[in-house]
């Protein structure tokens, strides 16, 4: 009790930020019954295929969170260089973190679904390919991050190359849709050539809005607390500094 | 207004765009200069981009039925790798050198180093593949020098060379320098490569010219977006020394 009495005093934010995570938890519980029990069988697959199917709520809530992740980077890069304020860019750098874990669990959950579905883990698809360099971008730009030890500069240059991130991203999903695509269009329901798709019948659409609202909660719970984090950091650097001189 | 002496005049960033040109030139040609006296970059990036060739003919000759199928991938990925080796000395011969604040000093944009420096990137580039193109066509026996590849390859290396030399920027103030370049430049030039393999491809599988315009029209909204980006963000880079 008195930890968190002490915690509170230090930080406004704590006790509203453990009550978020308790319904991203909450949330997430949901998304886990609902994409396993609830959602009803797709009818037009059956054996593994059926089975394999049930990842795709994983697949597409990852997906969001990801998205948000990559929204979030190019916001704050842009918000750094209008306005010069360190906040923007903890927000990017928060965010790219957090996109990487769920960008990463994207390319898993789908490689796992793609073994039954497509008979093959990996494909260059423009979906995947798009999605895989993203991942690497946002490695690299951690790994940029890492090389400066100045907050500004590291800020400036990490800022100057999440714009090139986001300018090359949807390029390369245009470029790789030039060739062939398999991946299955589920919304749009236009892909020809796709392999594995299937219709959403009224259970699945609900287990699909859940999965989607439940990690964009979840996405938000790690990136606030990533946040939080890293401005705490840079206090302590900022008091740091100042005992030194 | 006539006692401004040459300097001044120059500083005082006026006279058009032909006055802006001749401050990109006197740039490019520093570095070029710079190039014929040490002889630290073409040399190596084409010693490595025939070795690479080498390598990879002894890589796929056993195994590949028709190099055509290879050749169009081998051409991209010599080039990515060999100017990845070149990029940074751009700036990094000037920071072991402690020219760079000097440069950053001289009476002109900053947008017109940038683009001086490319320009001198885009010249050792441009060698390079001039050397590279005939050591394919002796080692694999494909002939790459066909209008729509030159093209599409010139194309590529001004839109390599725009963010290349940027990022090589970026990374000359990181602790990394060098052995980051590659990992921050590679994921970024991606559309360039698919780009440029597929290119590359239509011409040498002969499936018409109406196949490769659009390729070149993504290697073209690729460079236009770089240098456009590069053009706002450039200040950013050097706003402290």
């Amino acid at each position: 009790m008195s930890t968190l009495s002490r915690a509170t005093d230090t930080d406004r934010w704590f006790m509203s930020l453990l009550v978020f995570d308790a319904i991203a938890v909450l949330a997430m519980a949901v998304v886990t019954w609902a994409g396993l029990l609830y959602a009803g069988d797709a009818v037009n697959l059956a054996g593994v295929e059926q089975v394999a199917q049930r990842i795709f709520y994983f697949h597409i809530g990852s997906n969001i969170a990801a998205l948000l992740g990559f929204l979030g980077s190019v916001v704050g890069s842009i918000g750094y260089l209008v306005s010069r304020r360190m906040a923007w860019d903890r927000w990017a750098a928060a965010s790219v973190e957090i996109g990487t874990v769920f960008g990463i669990l994207v390319l898993l959950s789908g490689a796992i679904w793609a073994k039954p579905a497509w008979n093959t883990y990996w494909t260059w698809d423009p979906r995947l390919t798009t999605a895989s360099i993203t991942v690497l971008i946002y490695i690299a730009y951690m790994l940029f991050r890492n090389g400066f030890d100045d907050a500004e500069t590291r800020a400036r240059f990490a800022s100057v190359y999440a714009m090139f991130a986001f300018l090359s991203v949807p390029l390369t999903y245009y470029s790789a849709r030039l060739f062939r695509s398999i991946h299955p269009i589920v919304f749009d329901g236009g892909n020809e050539e796709a392999q594995g798709g299937f219709a959403i019948g009224p259970t699945m659409g609900q287990t699909l809005t859940m999965a989607m609202i439940g990690f964009a909660l979840l996405f938000f719970a790690l990136l606030f607390h990533r946040v939080r984090q890293l401005a705490f950091e840079d206090r302590l650097n900022a008091v740091q500094e100042r005992v030194y001189e | 207004m006539a006692e401004l002496s040459g300097a001044e005049r120059v500083r005082s960033r006026e006279g058009g765009v032909a006055a802006y040109l001749r401050r990109v030139w006197a740039v490019a040609e520093k570095d070029v200069r710079a190039e014929m006296r040490s002889k630290e970059v073409v040399g190596t990036m084409a010693a490595f981009a025939l070795l690479a060739a080498v390598v990879f003919g002894l890589a796929f000759d056993l195994r590949v039925p028709r190099p055509e199928l290879v050749v169009p991938g081998i051409l991209w990925v010599i080039v990515l790798f060999a100017g990845v080796l070149g990029l940074h000395r751009s700036f990094g011969s000037e920071v072991e050198r402690g020219t760079l604040a000097g440069l950053l000093l001289a009476p002109v944009e900053r947008s017109a180093i940038f683009l001086g420096k490319a320009a001198a990137n885009l010249l050792y580039f441009l060698i390079v593949e001039a050397l590279l193109l005939p050591a394919l066509l002796i080692l694999f026996d494909v002939n790459l020098i066909e209008p729509f590849i030159l093209l599409g390859l010139f194309l590529g290396t001004v839109g390599y060379v725009g963010v290349g030399t940027l990022f090589a920027a970026l990374t000359s103030r990181n602790r990394a320098k060098e052995t980051l370049l590659p990992v921050v430049l590679l994921p970024v030039l991606a559309p360039l490569f698919i780009s440029g393999v597929g290119l590359t491809s239509v011409i040498l599988d002969n499936r018409g010219t109406a196949e490769v315009w659009p390729w070149v029209g993504i290697i073209g909204l690729y460079d236009a977006l770089v240098f456009a980006i590069a053009f706002l963000l450039v200040d950013v880079i050097w706003e402290q020394i």
